[in-house]
Parts: structure tokens; C-alpha cells; sequence
């Protein structure tokens, strides 16, 4: 145990995600003989991020007015929108720069476990934006474990009723690997979603 | 016994393992606390599970005793472990279906209130199609979610429960053969599979068959409606492969109740020297098998029996705390171990 301030600091760190008691010493420690000036710049930006980002109002990603970036973007696509799990799932799929359409955050997946279900998530508020009609497409990206394909069959089943296609992403073998290292879940996915070779 | 030294903060077993006439190097790294870690040809694997399978082991100790006269969990580790052995990969069933279950009672705990708001736990079709919206409409939802766990019990229980009947029907011959070389009695030992289902596939399988797995997860899901209310009112799954067991039986007797002490020891070793012989047949090699101080609580006809049995495997460890336990007949290189040294004696 450390004194006051240098402690209270331990203790603070090791409660974020991913920090151990180790990890929290460390840092704590560089941030002690750290300049002032980039100590103020995390205390900057650690009150700006908790002042100016707010969540989007439409589909629940991150954002710093009313509505996110691509739900302000007219030329997003409003026919098709793609669900995921977390604001950093957008972030990945954005990399691809392949989807046009617009996304909707749940903020988490079903997992009773840890308590959450289907009211702890942003379902109320994509059934909402699906009324509208404007809606053709449902891409359902959840992660590919228990949880994200418990949450995928909730979903399809309630948007089943409201006739819009849904899909799910493909899983399967990743792009750049040696087939003899996919284990057999991945290559069974894999096979049962095969496709055909266009001739 | 403890495997990290006291005092000391790792522990790092190491064999090297000739399997189709290849070397590796097994390394697993056991420290206390923190995630243990595995190498293999001394690259880090980045799941410790993907050790498994490099080399097969199997081990006979004073604990299996249990595997006779102990609780169901005991026989459905059994074979599970085997199951594992055999196949790696239904490691990675298991795990999920584990989890599977813990989520499912986790909802059958948490949503118990509302659950019991429903009908025999059924959904009505409420009148808003927006969650939270309608009063009936949460129960609903706990009942959908409900749903969605069923079908995903079903279908990792189903392959779980195919892959444990079509074990049982192989290792069914290997049992009886290795409890007449151990006994040298005349009843005949046998094990059936007794399954927590209900209805006719439950029937086919009480009778030794293997219905396929599609029929399986059919069943699943069937019986699961069926125990819906008691589930929903003691908060647990009560149906799956958690909750079935393997019964052994002495010609037309159950060995639980009704083996003396010396038929439940020669059980319990059949069922290891059963696992030993089917692996042997499936792998094409010897699994190590491991004698872990069990020649003590044998008597002197199934010890010299024991030693004659394992004359031919290709390697076998034998721990005893008092060397003339061990039959003559059985000659190798002996170590002594004192306080933690180990030396050849």
C-alpha cells in the first residue's frame, strides 16, 4: 500500500478494463515523473471525452452532436442498416469502406450471465427506426460466439414479422491464413457456408 | 499432491513425446494464480487447449473408485475426458456447452418472476411488436430469450449427446473384455447410457441404439418444453446431457448398490484398461497409461492380473508408496523419491 493520492490513483487505473494491480502500479508511477504538460493533456482529454461525446441519437454509436457522423451523412444509405455489438465493431467495419449504409449500436449482446437481456440493449430503438418503413435491409453483425448468435437468433425472429430481409455476416476462414490452422468450428462454418464459383 | 514446489512460483512439466516416429517438446508452464501457458517445439500456443491430443495419456488412481460408486458427474467426465482424447476438438463443445448452461440458468434464475407470470411458460403474441412497450410484452421477452438459449442447448447438447452415445457403443466391447481379464469372473460388465430425455428417441437410446443427431436435437427441444414449468419454477435446467448418467451393471445387477468392494476396484479399472484399448485401436499408437498408487488397494489376484495386462503396453508409470505392492513380474527403472529429489535406485 502507498500513501494517499499515489494509492487512490492505483486504485482508480486498476479498475479500468484490462489493468491489473501491476499495470495500475506502472502507470501510476509514470505518471508521477511524467511532465505536467502531458499529464494536463490527459486530464484535458479525459474531461473533453466525458463533456463533449454523447451517444447518437438514432443509432446509438458515439458521437459529439445529436446525430453521429454517418447518420448525418446524406449520402449513407438509409435502406440498409447493419447492427453490432459496440461503437469499436463500427469503427472496424468502416475500415472496409465496403458498406454504405447506416449502422445501429446495441451496446452490448444477451448474456444473462452478466445480467444483460434484450431490454438492456438498443432493440426498442431499432424496432423504432424498422416502423418507418425506409428500411430494406437488416445486416445482423454480432460477434460470432454464444452470446452475439443468441442475440442474432433474437433479432431475426423479431424482424421476421416486420418483412425486411435480414442477413448475417458470413463467418469463416480469414483472409491471408493456411486452411490446416482454421480449427473446426471455423472450417465447419466455413464449409456449411460455401459458396459457388461463378464460371 | 501439490504440483508448484512450496515457496517456489512456477512449476514447468516437460516431456518430449515420439508420435508417428516425430519428436516434440511438451512444455506447460503452471503458474499459480495467473493463466498457466504451453509450448510446443518451444513455440508459445496461444490456447493451452491446443496441446491437447500431442500426447494421450491414460491414468488409473484411487479416485476412480468414484467412477463405480460415485455421483453421475463422475461417469459423464468420464466420458467427456475420453470424448477429448479421442477428438480434440470436442473440447471446444463442451466449453460451449457449459457456458450454454450457465446462461440459460442464469435467465431461468433471473427471470423467475416474470417467467412465472406466463402460462405453463408460454408466450402469448402481445399487441405491440416494440420491446418495453406493452406490459405483457417483458414477459414475453423472457420467454423468447428463453427460447433462443433452448435452441442453442439443443443443438450443442444434441452433438455432445451423439458423440457420448456412439463413445459408449465403441467402448461398450473394450470394457467387457478388459472386466473378464481383471476379474477373471464369469458375469459379463456392461455400461448403458441413461438419458434425462423423454419419448420415443429417449426409448431407442434406453435400448442401445444411436439415433442421429438431428433426432437428438429434436428431442432436446421437446423434452425442454415439456419440463418448462418445473424448470421455470426451481430456476435450473433439468433436461440435457448435464443431467444424464452412464449406468454400469454386472450382468442383470447395477454395479452401484449391488458390487462388492473388489468388483467395483475391477469396474473402475475395466472402465480406465477399456479407455486404454480404444484409444490404442482409434490412435494406431499406445497412450502412456499411469498406475497412480492403485496396486496398494488391490488384492493379490487382480495385482498379478493388472501386471500380466499391462506386460504389453509400450509405457507405463507406476507410482506406490511401498515397493513390494507392485507385482515382481513387472521389471523397469526405478526411481526413488525423497523429499522432493528424485533418484534412480
Amino acid at each position: 500500500m502507498y500513501e494517499g493520492a499515489v494509492q487512490d490513483l492505483i486504485d482508480e487505473l486498476g479498475r479500468l478494463p484490462g489493468v491489473g494491480p501491476k499495470s495500475a502500479q506502472r502507470i501510476a508511477f509514470h505518471l508521477l515523473q511524467a511532465d505536467s504538460d502531458d499529464v494536463d493533456r490527459l486530464v484535458t482529454a479525459l474531461t473533453e471525452v466525458k463533456a463533449r461525446v454523447r451517444f447518437c441519437t438514432v443509432c446509438g454509436n458515439v458521437a459529439e452532436a445529436e446525430l453521429c457522423r454517418i447518420c448525418a451523412d446524406p449520402r449513407r444509405d438509409p435502406s440498409l442498416i447493419c447492427v453490432v455489438e459496440e461503437p469499436k465493431d463500427v469503427v472496424a467495419i468502416e475500415r472496409t469502406r465496403e458498406f454504405k449504409g447506416r449502422y445501429h449500436v446495441l451496446g452490448g449482446a444477451i448474456s444473462p450471465m452478466d445480467g444483460v437481456g434484450p431490454n438492456d440493449l438498443r432493440i426498442k430503438e431499432l424496432m423504432t427506426r424498422l416502423l418507418g418503413g425506409t428500411v430494406e435491409e437488416v445486416i445482423i453483425a454480432t460477434d460470432p460466439n454464444l452470446e452475439g448468435e443468441a442475440t442474432a437468433a433474437y433479432l431475426s425472429k423479431y424482424l421476421r414479422e416486420l418483412h425486411v430481409r435480414v442477413t448475417r455476416l458470413a463467418s469463416g476462414l480469414p483472409v491471408g491464413g493456411d486452411l490446416e490452422y482454421a480449427d473446426e468450428v471455423t472450417l465447419g462454418r466455413a464449409f456449411e457456408g460455401r459458396r459457388l464459383i461463378d464460371a | 499432491m501439490p504440483l508448484v514446489r512450496a515457496g517456489a512460483d512456477q512449476a514447468v512439466i516437460r516431456c518430449a513425446v515420439v508420435r508417428d516416429g516425430r519428436e516434440s517438446v511438451v512444455e506447460l508452464e503452471l503458474n499459480p494464480g495467473r493463466a498457466n501457458r504451453a509450448r510446443l517445439n518451444r513455440s508459445p500456443l496461444t490456447r493451452p487447449r491446443d496441446i491437447l491430443g500431442t500426447l494421450s495419456t491414460v491414468l488409473f488412481a484411487p479416485e476412480d473408485l468414484a467412477l463405480v460408486k460415485g455421483d453421475p458427474a463422475e461417469r459423464r467426465r468420464f466420458l467427456d475426458d475420453l470424448l477429448v482424447a479421442r477428438q480434440p476438438r470436442w473440447a471446444a463443445v463442451r466449453a460451449d456447452y457449459e457456458r450454454i448452461l450457465k446462461q440459460r440458468n442464469a435467465l431461468l434464475k433471473s427471470a423467475q418472476p416474470l417467467l412465472r407470470k406466463s402460462e405453463r411458460g408460454r408466450a402469448r403474441r402481445s399487441a405491440s411488436i416494440v420491446p418495453g412497450e406493452d406490459p405483457t410484452r417483458a414477459v414475453d421477452d423472457a420467454l423468447h430469450t428463453l427460447d433462443i438459449w433452448d435452441g442453442q442447448l439443443a443443438e450443442c447438447g444434441s452433438h455432445l449427446l451423439y458423440a457420448r452415445l456412439r463413445l459408449l457403443r465403441d467402448l461398450g466391447p473394450h470394457l467387457g473384455t478388459a472386466y473378464g481379464a481383471v476379474s477373471a469372473a464369469v458375469t459379463e460388465a456392461h455400461a448403458d447410457y441413461r438419458t434425462s430425455l423423454s419419448g420415443p428417441v429417449a426409448e431407442r437410446i434406453g435400448r442401445g441404439e444411436v439415433p442421429e443427431a438431428a433426432q437428438l436435437k429434436e428431442a432436446i427441444r421437446t423434452t425442454l418444453a415439456q419440463s418448462r414449468p418445473q424448470e421455470v419454477e426451481r430456476g435450473v435446467t433439468l433436461t440435457g446431457p448435464h443431467r444424464d448418467d452412464v449406468v454400469l451393471r454386472l450382468g442383470d445387477l447395477p454395479a452401484r448398490g449391488y458390487a462388492s468392494h473388489g468388483e467395483s476396484w475391477s469396474l473402475a479399472l475395466a472402465l480406465r484398461l477399456g479407455a486404454f484399448a480404444l484409444l490404442r485401436h482409434d490412435l494406431g499408437t499406445d497412450p502412456v497409461l499411469i498406475l497412480d498408487d492403485v496396486f496398494a488397494e488391490l488384492d493379490a489376484g487382480r495385482r498379478t492380473r493388472l501386471a500380466e495386462l499391462v506386460a504389453d503396453c509400450e509405457q507405463v508409470l507406476i507410482t506406490a508408496a511401498v515397493p513390494e505392492d507392485v507385482p515382481a513380474s513387472l521389471v523397469g527403472r526405478t526411481y526413488a523419491v525423497t523429499l522432493g529429489s528424485v533418484d534412480p535406485s
